[in-house]
């Protein structure tokens, strides 16, 4: 199987997990010419929608549902794209190329692509299942968390993550109240610099978001079966209306693993997206992919990170070479912020801020031996977009012309 | 409902119907249009939207606002009718509009 040979008419292709990969994955298919049948199986009762905008528009009332899909209903049937919803995958045959699912016959497969992505971390502690105690992955997920952030409701929101913080904001937007309880010492200690940390907590505790630092979360409390506080490892009681559980994600690898894919925190794939079964893709958040730039492999929660690696199984299905690999790249968006991410800081020995982080216009570069590896990027778009492009080019950066606002990132970037 | 014609940088030409307030990139992805990407869904934060407008529709067009022009200054191919057609919302006085498509967003 080449990348260069177009697959015929005849092959099948069957993708497992309608979000936004899977349904990109059919879509790309259809615009590259692919002819042959697809089948399209997805878990949750709706077609392929866009899930950032839940922590965000969808949740203040600046999105609908349909502005959420990712195509109109009538695409499918249009496209002749077999869309099962409501249905999951038991069990993969490689031997038989067959797919086992929870409603219906076996699916046969010449092409099998596995886009389940990933599912929300839970805490195993008391109380976890009381009503009200909520997490943020899906479009129903939303709609129970829009209900409980009225006017004057308290959510309290255990992880300070981005979808934590975006879900504050929002909560802050609609006149409720929002409390973060983080176990680390700062928010976004996983993912971001001190400096930015630092920004955006001041940022948010200026607009009335309460923080709980170096806070463990002991239990969930409640009454008559709905959370009404949050047990902190110190004694106290943080009082709520409802709680999201914004810690993290596990990729939806089981099936893969039982199938013996190799998966390694995800189904471990290469630039083409190509499982170690040939006959087999993965593509999203499911995916342990390699990063050319890094000179490792991560795994990626991120809309552009599904869309290159859709393209890649469309490349490799319709006989297309393969583009060169992207930047990663990250956005969100939390009160009049925008933040834009590009590169990771992998092995970064030095940080250099360009701008004020008091104005609210900034960028932090983080540099390995001189070159950018990544940049966060705050209200700052020619800082992300000159950023993401020496990221991708590794070309030494000065220093001096990085801090001075007075020299354009183009004029940096040369 | 508004006509909309994309025209591939290979010349292909696609015309789709808009509704009013939806925006150009929103009628290219909804009708699978090739060579819009859209990559952030239409946060004016990826530039992968990228298109050059007809020069009888770019007068009435709103001004680009400065994320715009900042994320148009950065992209490649741009030309003095470059939009992010994430920003333009489809109202009666675009009826008709074309747009052409660069031949890479990346």
């Amino acid at each position: 199987m080449s990348d260069q040979e177009p697959m015929g008419p005849h092959t099948r292709v069957v993708i497992l997990g309608a979000g936004h990969g899977g349904g990109s994955v059919a879509a790309f298919l259809r615009q590259y010419g692919f002819t042959g049948p697809i089948v399209l199986v997805g878990e949750e009762p709706l077609a392929p929608y866009q899930r950032p905008p839940l922590s965000k528009a969808w949740l203040k009332g600046e999105a609908t549902a349909e502005s959420l899909a990712l195509k109109p209903l009538e695409f499918y049937a249009e496209n002749d794209i077999d869309l099962r919803l409501g249905v999951y995958a038991v069990a993969i045959d490689r031997a038989s190329r067959t797919v086992a699912v929870s409603k219906g016959a076996p699916i046969a497969y010449d092409v099998l692509v596995l886009a389940m992505g990933a599912r929300a971390r839970r805490l195993i502690i008391p109380g976890a299942d009381l009503k009200g105690v909520l997490e943020l992955r899906t479009a129903a997920d939303a709609e129970k968390l829009k209900t409980a952030l009225g006017a004057g409701k308290t959510l309290a929101v255990v992880g300070g993550g981005y979808v934590g913080l975006e879900a504050a904001a929002s909560a802050v937007s609609l006149s409720a109240k929002a409390v973060i309880i983080e176990r680390e010492h700062r928010v976004l200690a996983r993912v971001a610099c001190e400096q930015l940390s630092n920004f955006f907590q001041s940022y948010h505790a200026a607009r009335g978001v309460k923080f709980e630092l170096s806070a463990g979360v002991e239990a969930f409390v409640g009454d008559k079966g709905q959370v009404t506080g949050v047990q902190l490892a110190d004694g106290r009681t943080i009082a709520c209306d409802a709680a999201l559980v914004g810690v993290g994600a596990i990729p939806n690898d089981e099936v893969a693993k039982a199938a013996g894919l190799e998966c390694n925190n995800g189904v471990v794939v290469d630039l083409a997206a190509r499982t170690s079964d040939p006959a087999i893709f993965a593509v999203g958040d499911l995916t342990q992919r390699p990063m050319p730039l890094y000179s490792r492999s991560v795994r990626l929660e991120s809309v552009p990170n599904a869309l290159e690696q859709a393209k890649a199984v469309a490349c490799a299905v319709t006989g297309r070479p393969l583009a060169p690999p992207e930047v990663p790249w990250f956005w969100s968006d939390q009160f009049d912020l925008k933040l834009q991410i590009a590169g990771m800081p992998f092995d970064a020995d030095e940080i250099i801020i360009r701008g004020d982080t008091d104005t609210a216009k900034f960028a932090v570069f983080h540099l390995k031996q001189g070159c950018i590896q990544a940049v966060e990027a705050v209200n700052a778009a020619p800082e992300f977009m000159a950023g993401k492009q020496l990221v991708a080019s590794q070309k030494p950066v000065a220093r001096d012309k990085l801090v001075d606002m007075s020299i354009s990132m183009k004029q940096v970037a040369v | 409902m508004s006509k909309i014609t994309f025209v591939e940088h290979n010349g292909t030409e696609h015309v789709v119907e808009a509704k009013t307030g939806l925006t150009v990139m929103e009628a290219a992805v909804k009708n699978n249009v090739p060579g819009i990407d859209a990559d952030c869904g239409g946060a004016c934060a990826c530039a992968t939207c990228h298109v050059y407008v007809g020069e009888a529709w770019l007068g009435k067009l709103d001004k680009p606002s400065a994320m715009e022009e900042s994320m148009l200054d950065f992209a490649e191919n741009v030309e003095p009718n470059s939009r992010l057609s994430c920003q333009i919302k489809m109202s009666d006085a675009l009826d008709g509009i074309v747009v052409t498509l660069p031949e890479s967003q990346h």
